[in-house]
């Protein structure tokens, strides 16, 4: 009986040559990371370790991006206590605000996780960097506070599910749409404890930028990890990032799946998820007449710069429509930049939308976006839940870019391919 | 070890937004968290919870975020025991880390209502169900969660090892 893709990577990192799912192990971690919402927990937990010192100063990450820049004074201080704890410690991957970026945008374009690495993080969508051939995941801060002390973690091997793509998506159609077209076939817990691992002719056309909107959702669907092999596109995104070492993983011939789905990219249509949970997904076609009050556009599912391109495509030379507000975060200071260098901003602000430096923080209501009462938004990031983004009361409905930049013209949920 | 309280019940897929908004991680102060405890689904469940009770929920409990201030906020507020059909992965581990005994029990799901009087007897994982005079048995924990909540969870388990 042969091994996934996962299984494979987790029994490397624990000096096996074979695991099964089920199995409990201890694994050697490539790269233990947190957030200023986390890792003041974490820390109290490493004090209490009786440590005074990370295993590995190069193998800590810690970015500050759900409250930043600070939002009140109570993280303000939450931001300072990791600040001098990094500095302390001499964290070599410590990004302040100024260099910084959503972590899960962050940490694969500072060459921070390579194919073959196992990686664990204090952040649910830790599970993005499986774009990039690695095992990651999320975990608590007791976990990363664990992590950081020893550089090990524990699992239990996954089972997985795997995904034969196959076909080429149509226009407007990206890898939110996949993400979000498999989380309604499987729903909210289809992937309990399970690797949801993406193969098939299909990955060829899908970019990078597509397949980290799809990892960075397997949370979504419950699962431990998204995970895609690596191929000549991952290679490049590789070289032009990383420079530390990588290992190639494939699954065996014959391991064992507990189910296989195949997902014909070629009849996706753009897809919205309504609310409160990202299962609860229509075709664009069936979405019907839904009015909405802010349209966010960025996060660590949308935030790069493929997605503000098609953005900027949709939304050049208009207007937002009267009475929307539309709110922009490029994911990383890097896409920032070179969406400034590409003239995206200028299109953006020109049509009536606000730009922001990068932070998470109106995906999770946190703050630079935050709803009342009553209030719809569609947005590009990852959950819906009730009050995700503000008010209990509040709704949230997700889809690609493309549709929220048609949305935004429009002032409803809209198909891109309506804007002429 | 035994936990012995009234029922609070609900659905599928309570997500920890739900269980501790987002708009107070500002802080990790466990009083404060446990003070907000589920009020975006139950503003009552703050007011009425008493220590010692105990949550019943059915599929994929503490969905969502990562946050470790979710399991922290339900005990904090005096839960002893979350039980459940299924959990959610990374809330499994976090209330196993932190010290929240949570079970498995699909049947006790199905037949526990809101209000009823429960003991569980932890080492056996037998549910008693003082109100309706029924018995379930939950999954036992695999040996080596049960290390970690013999240690008194991980932190002491790593410090031990």
């Amino acid at each position: 009986m042969g091994m996934t893709m996962t299984q494979k990577i987790l029994a490397a990192h624990a000096g096996l040559d074979k695991v099964e799912a089920g199995q409990l192990i201890t694994v050697n971690l490539d790269l233990v990371l947190g957030n200023d919402v986390t890792t003041p927990v974490a820390l109290k937990e490493f004090d209490k370790m009786g440590v005074t010192e990370v295993f590995d100063k190069s193998k800590v990450a810690i970015v500050p991006d759900h409250f930043t820049p600070n939002k009140d004074i109570k993280s303000a201080e939450q931001c300072k206590l990791i600040r001098e704890f990094a500095y302390d410690k001499d964290i070599e991957n410590y990004f302040e605000i100024g260099e910084m970026g959503i972590e899960h945008g962050l940490i694969p374009e500072k060459g921070l996780v390579v194919p073959g690495d196992v990686v664990i993080g204090a952040d649910s969508h830790t599970c993005t960097y499986g774009a990039l051939g690695a095992f990651s995941t999320g975990i608590g801060s007791t976990d990363m506070a664990a992590g950081m002390a020893t550089g090990k973690g524990w699992f239990k091997v996954p089972g997985a599910l795997k995904f034969v793509l196959t076909g080429k998506p149509k226009e407007w159609v990206s890898g939110k749409d996949v993400i979000l077209h498999i989380i309604g076939m499987i729903g909210v817990d289809g992937a309990l404890y399970k690797s949801m691992e993406f193969v098939g002719e299909g990955l060829q056309h899908l970019s990078m930028d597509d397949r980290f909107s799809i990892a960075n959702m397997a949370i979504e669907a419950g699962g431990k990890n998204g995970i895609f092999p690596v191929d000549d596109k991952t290679l490049e995104y590789v070289k032009e990032h990383a420079t530390k070492p990588y290992k190639l993983y494939e699954a065996d011939e014959d391991a064992v799946y507990d189910g296989v789905y195949e997902v014909d990219l070629s009849q996706l249509e753009p897809t919205v998820a309504f609310p409160h949970l990202p299962d609860n997904v229509r075709k664009i076609s069936e979405v019907g007449d839904v009015k909405i009050d802010q349209v966010v556009i960025g996060s660590c599912t949308n935030g790069r710069i493929e997605d503000l391109r098609v953005a900027a495509k949709l939304l050049k030379d208009k207007k937002v429509a009267k009475g929307l507000r539309v709110i922009i975060f490029p994911v990383t200071q890097k896409v920032y930049l070179q969406a400034m260098q590409e003239g995206l901003l200028e299109t953006f602000i020109k049509a009536g939308a606000v730009v922001s430096t990068p932070t998470c923080g109106p995906c999770l209501g946190g703050h630079m976006g935050i709803l009342a009462k009553g209030e719809r938004a569609l947005a590009t990031t990852n959950r819906n839940f009730v009050g995700r983004m503000g008010h209990p009361e509040s709704e949230v409905y997700l889809a690609s870019p493309a549709v929220a930049a048609a949305s935004a013209l429009t002032g409803k949920i809209t198909n891109p391919r309506d804007i002429e | 070890m035994k936990a012995m309280g009234k029922v609070f019940k609900y659905g599928s897929n309570v997500d920890t937004d739900v269980i501790i908004p987002a708009r107070y991680l500002n802080t990790s102060d466990v009083k404060e968290l446990a003070s907000h405890c589920m009020e975006d689904i139950d503003a009552e469940f703050v007011h009425k919870v008493k220590d010692g009770d105990i949550i019943v929920a059915d599929k994929n409990f503490g969905c969502g975020s990562s946050r470790e201030h979710a399991p922290l906020a339900i005990k904090g507020a005096g839960i002893s025991c979350v039980i459940a059909t299924t959990f959610a992965r990374i809330f499994y581990r976090n209330a196993i880390n932190i010290g929240l005994p949570i079970l498995e029990c699909p049947e006790a799901v199905e037949k526990i209502s809101a209000g009823d009087e429960i003991e569980i007897d932890f080492d056996n994982g037998v549910i008693r169900n003082k109100t309706k005079n029924e018995a379930y048995q939950a999954q036992p924990f695999p040996a080596f969660i049960k290390e970690i909540i013999a240690a008194d969870g991980l932190v002491k388990y790593v410090a031990k090892s």
